[in-house]
């Protein structure tokens, strides 16, 4: 990847921005406008999340692309490039910035049949979108930070005023709990800059500078919590089920499917690599919250009978899977970490994103209700059976390569907690397979004559979510040999 | 010693303006003259004094060391005066219908804008005092010129006494400080301070508690915070907004250049005043915010949390605190203000300070929700948004200064008020109108173009803040460098 490649990465997050702008410019009844314009960008995107996860040469330098320009410096405690508007790629950032290019092309397509309020809702959701690729792509301490916070900020009104259900609870549950957990983001990133000593937020140089032991201990659980609540790791994710099954269908895609993986992200940059004793101190107790999470997630999956809470349930316990992986501190579990991020990503989104449709013309998330689904809905019942064996790791899908890591790396470190996490997609099979049954065969519910296949737009978007578990199942050398590339150059040798 | 009136020009603007905005005012039939030439005489003496300033600063000319027209003063000048400005336009309409004797709110807050630029540009404790007086005694007065309502005149009741007490300690405190240090100078009170002998001797800590007691009083820090909901509610919307904006950053001005300076070398003695001071202020502003019913009684409430931290980097007071200070009192002073003139508009349509009634306000209303959204947001903290860059550079240098605790009851804080703030975005933006209120309306034009200025200056501050932050530490280095 060039230098001059680096434009694009700033484009990620100035076409959502700029779109956010030109919007805001359209007036609210033009629905083609917005269309137009959501679909053009939304596709633009996409474009250049393939084009630079493809650009990244994994055998080249560590951060790729790299431009930067200075924001402020030698004013107040800032020192020669105190804060500068860098962006650069790594193994790491690469498949999440694919991520996020597949899950919003596909979120945009279902978002069109909004009826009320089109263009603020689109607004908003750009502005999020912005804020998730700044936060892969920045290379600057604060604009990192700004952007990750910048993530969370629409959720409130996202929730609240297009949502359903319990949407007001859900949302202020969601937005407060993780507004909270930035506190102590806050606090480790004052903590950082002032033990650096240095001056600048610039990441490599905060990457390289020299912290006390003292020091990392207690910051990483900052770090680890803050971040952490975002990822929903195991307390500190009562936000997350609630939130996203208030949440309208795009946004629970977008939360779910990359908002999530920001926090493991935030723990991978801030945590493991600007703090690697603290890391390899706390990495345990991450494992035995990871393990508690994926089985807590598991079984409370199993007791739901709301599509969207046994999703968001289902969340919590694939990404305590990212913090089982992060935890065995050996690059086959922490590649396995990133690569569950990607998986199940693309997995959740499409998973959400069918609930979405359905709901939509059923208004009804309790699948007791439903019978013989698969016959009135049959590519329905096709994209979801294809989402569920990707969740619970059928060989040739996303899953499978993802799990695979995170369990070879958890029986090399810990057996039983490799053993735990085996058990644990047992029962992930069989809160799915219950609901499959229940749902798709039997004879169809009179009740739901009404109810008809998806429409187009959300087949097309389901197919590219779909396009994506195969190929991270079937082809997952690309992604493979980015994260391991990332890491190896990113994470300090103290803790691999 | 040498005195150079041309660098006063501006305030002899101000006070001119203010002279003329009276006499028309009170010949205004006999004469003739329109209503509206009234504000428009206030306005156009706020923009040439604005202008001025920028072309009388001067670092050297000492005025026998009563004030000094420095860059400080200078950054100062012209934050007041289109504080002034933004707050006259803002509020034409309001003033036409709900204000007694309009040629005295304007020259008030004309002549008030003058003490508040004394107030930074003092450097010396009678003339500081002088100032303060200048201020306060003009916003007695104008928080009670509210038309039939009597929430008014007990406001300024209340506002007088309390200030009264406030001041006379205040004084009290001086007078101590000057008997420790035998002069009334900054100057000569930091070479007479940096005597140890005097350091931590009762008559300096009696007489800095009386002073932060005072000072405290006029930023309403918590436990001096007793008028401040009282007056906010009782005064007229513009004078609120008035007193949130000038009235607080002059304070602080203040604060800073005379603990930056000349109580410097007792640091020791007064950090741990303020810090206790800024904690009660965040922590109590904050929470009582959470159960505000009444627009006006929040905005009091959640800019008393502001207080505590601004509190915080005269607490921490550094170079790096004294620029973060004064970047976050810029966007503060436009963030606030955006939020008071939108609410002013939707009050002149609503005629109601209820939050309640704020319902529905994106359906009717978007613009004004969403630059009241934005505003609010930015007071909270949120990123793009001013607040979240000055804050973070206020904590961030709190923290350099050994004050990390400080930054995360302030970080804490910080994020108990974006609950109270969601509170009036969730009336505006998920509760649907009251019925019969559905249609949409439009605000003044004026009203659209000053809140669409400040409203880009949110996004500006936010984003590129580098133009402001080197002014801010233009005007720092006046004290520390």
């Amino acid at each position: 990847m060039t230098t001059s490649e680096g434009y694009l990465l700033l484009a990620l997050p100035l076409i959502p921005l700029g779109s956010a702008i030109l919007l805001m410019l359209i007036p609210s009844g033009e629905r083609n406008a917005i269309k137009g314009v959501t679909g053009l960008a939304s596709l633009a995107m996409f474009i250049i999340s393939v084009y630079v996860f493809f650009a990244f040469d994994y055998r080249g330098d560590q951060f790729q692309g790299v431009i930067d320009w200075p924001w402020l410096q030698n004013a107040g405690f800032l020192g020669k490039d105190g804060i500068q508007l860098k962006v650069g790629l790594d193994g790491i950032a690469a498949p999440m910035v694919l991520l996020t290019g597949i899950v919003i092309l596909s979120g945009t397509w279902v978002s069109w049949k909004i009826e009320n309020r089109l263009k603020d809702f689109f607004v908003l959701l750009f502005v999020l979108v912005a804020g998730v690729y700044g936060t892969f792509v920045a290379l600057d301490l604060f604009f990192w930070f700004l952007l990750y916070e910048t993530a969370v900020l629409p959720m409130y009104l996202l929730i609240a005023v297009w949502g359903s259900g319990r949407r007001e609870y859900g949302a202020m549950k969601l937005m407060m709990m993780l507004v909270a957990a930035s506190i102590l983001i806050f606090v480790a990133i004052f903590g950082i800059f002032t033990e650096a000593g240095l001056g600048t937020f610039d990441m490599p140089a905060l990457f390289d500078a020299e912290y006390g032991r003292n020091f990392q201990l207690v910051m990483f659980p900052l770090v680890a919590i803050g971040c952490g609540t975002l990822a929903g790791i195991f307390p500190f994710h009562p936000w997350s089920p609630d939130g996203h099954a208030a949440a309208p269908t795009a946004v629970s895609m977008l939360h779910a499917g990359v908002l999530m993986k920001l926090g493991a992200f935030g723990i991978i940059r801030l945590g493991f690599q600007m703090l690697p004793e603290g890391a390899e101190f706390w990495a345990p107790a991450l494992l035995t919250l990871g393990i508690i999470g994926a089985l807590y997630g598991a079984v409370g999956a199993l007791r739901q009978t709301d599509f969207k809470l046994m999703t968001g349930f289902s969340s919590v316990s694939h990404m305590g899977y990212v913090f089982v992986g992060l935890g065995t501190l050996n690059l086959i579990g922490m590649s396995g970490a990133v690569l569950q991020m990607f998986a199940h990503g693309v997995m959740t989104a499409l998973f959400f994103l069918l609930i979405g449709a359905l709901y939509d013309q059923s208004h009804d998330r309790e699948f007791n209700h439903y019978s013989g689904m698969a016959r009135r809905m049959p590519i329905w019942a096709i994209f979801f059976v294809i989402a569920g064996l990707a969740s619970f790791g059928l060989p040739g899908l996303s899953g499978f390569i993802a799990e695979l890591h995170i369990f070879i790396g958890a029986f090399r470190a810990y057996p039983l907690v490799g053993a735990l996490a085996v058990l644990t997609a047992a029962i992930t099979a069989t809160y799915l397979l219950r609901m499959f049954a229940q749902t798709f065969f039997g004879e169809p519910s009179p009740r739901w004559s009404s109810v008809g296949e998806i429409s187009w737009t959300e087949r097309a978007g389901a197919t590219v979510l779909a396009i994506s578990i195969f190929a991270l199942g079937l082809w997952p050398s690309p992604w493979i040999d980015r994260v391991a590339a990332g890491l190896e150059a990113g994470i300090p040798e103290v803790l691999l | 010693m040498n005195f150079e009136y041309a660098l006063l020009i501006p305030e002899f603007i101000l006070a001119g303006a203010a002279a003329v905005v009276l006499l028309a005012d009170a010949f205004r039939r006999d004469l003739g003259i329109s209503r509206r030439l009234i504000p428009a005489i206030a306005a156009l003496g706020a923009l040439a004094a604005g202008i001025a300033s920028l072309f009388y600063a001067d670092r050297s000319t000492d005025f026998a060391g009563l004030i000094g027209v420095d860059d400080y003063t200078l950054f100062f000048r012209v934050l007041f005066t289109v504080t002034v400005l933004v707050v006259i336009l803002g509020s034409l309409e309001f003033v036409e219908r709900n204000i007694r004797h309009q040629g005295e709110f304007y020259a008030l807050l004309l002549v008030s804008t003058i003490g508040a630029i004394y107030m930074a540009g003092a450097r010396e404790l009678l003339t500081a005092y002088i100032s303060i007086e200048l201020l306060s005694f003009s916003l007695y007065v104008a928080v009670s010129l509210a038309k039939d309502d009597r929430r008014s005149g007990e406001a300024g009741l209340k506002y007088v006494l309390l200030g009264g007490v406030a001041s006379a300690m205040l004084l009290y405190g001086l007078s101590l400080i000057y008997g420790a240090a035998g002069t009334t100078s900054y100057e000569g009170i930091a070479a007479a301070l940096g005597d140890s002998a005097v350091q931590g001797s009762p008559v300096l800590l009696i007489g800095l508690a009386f002073l932060v007691g005072g000072l405290g009083f006029k930023a309403s820090a918590v436990p001096f915070h007793m008028w401040t909901p009282d007056a906010y509610e009782g005064a007229p919307l513009p004078v609120t907004a008035y007193i949130a904006a000038t009235s607080k950053a002059a304070t602080f001005a203040l604060l800073l250049r005379l603990f930056g300076t000349g109580l410097l070398p007792v640091q020791d003695d007064w950090q741990w005043m303020l810090a206790t001071l800024s904690v009660a202020t965040m922590v109590t502003g904050n929470l009582i915010a959470l159960v505000q019913t009444n627009i006006k009684r929040l905005l009091a409430y959640s800019s008393i949390g502001q207080v505590g931290f601004m509190l915080m980097a005269v607490t921490t007071v550094s170079d790096a605190s004294g620029s973060a200070l004064l970047l976050h009192l810029a966007g503060y002073l436009v963030t606030n203000l955006a939020v008071f003139i939108a609410v002013i508009a939707v009050y002149n349509r609503i005629g109601s300070e209820r939050i309640e009634d704020f319902r529905g306000l994106a359906e009717t209303q978007p613009y004004l929700a969403l630059v009241i959204t934005t505003g609010l947001f930015s007071l909270s903290g949120m990123p793009l948004l001013a607040g979240f860059v000055t804050k973070f550079f206020i904590f961030q240098a709190a923290a350099e200064e050994g004050f990390l605790w400080l930054s995360g009851v302030a970080v804490i804080m910080s994020t108990v008020s974006l609950y109270y703030y969601l509170k009036v975005i969730r009336m505006m933006y998920v509760v649907a109108p009251a019925e019969g209120e559905e249609g949409r309306w439009r605000p003044s034009l004026i009203a659209y173009g000053v809140t669409g200025v400040l409203f880009i200056g949110i996004f500006v501050v936010g984003l590129w803040a580098a133009p402001v932050l080197e002014v801010a530490d233009d005007a720092s280095a006046v004290l520390f460098g």
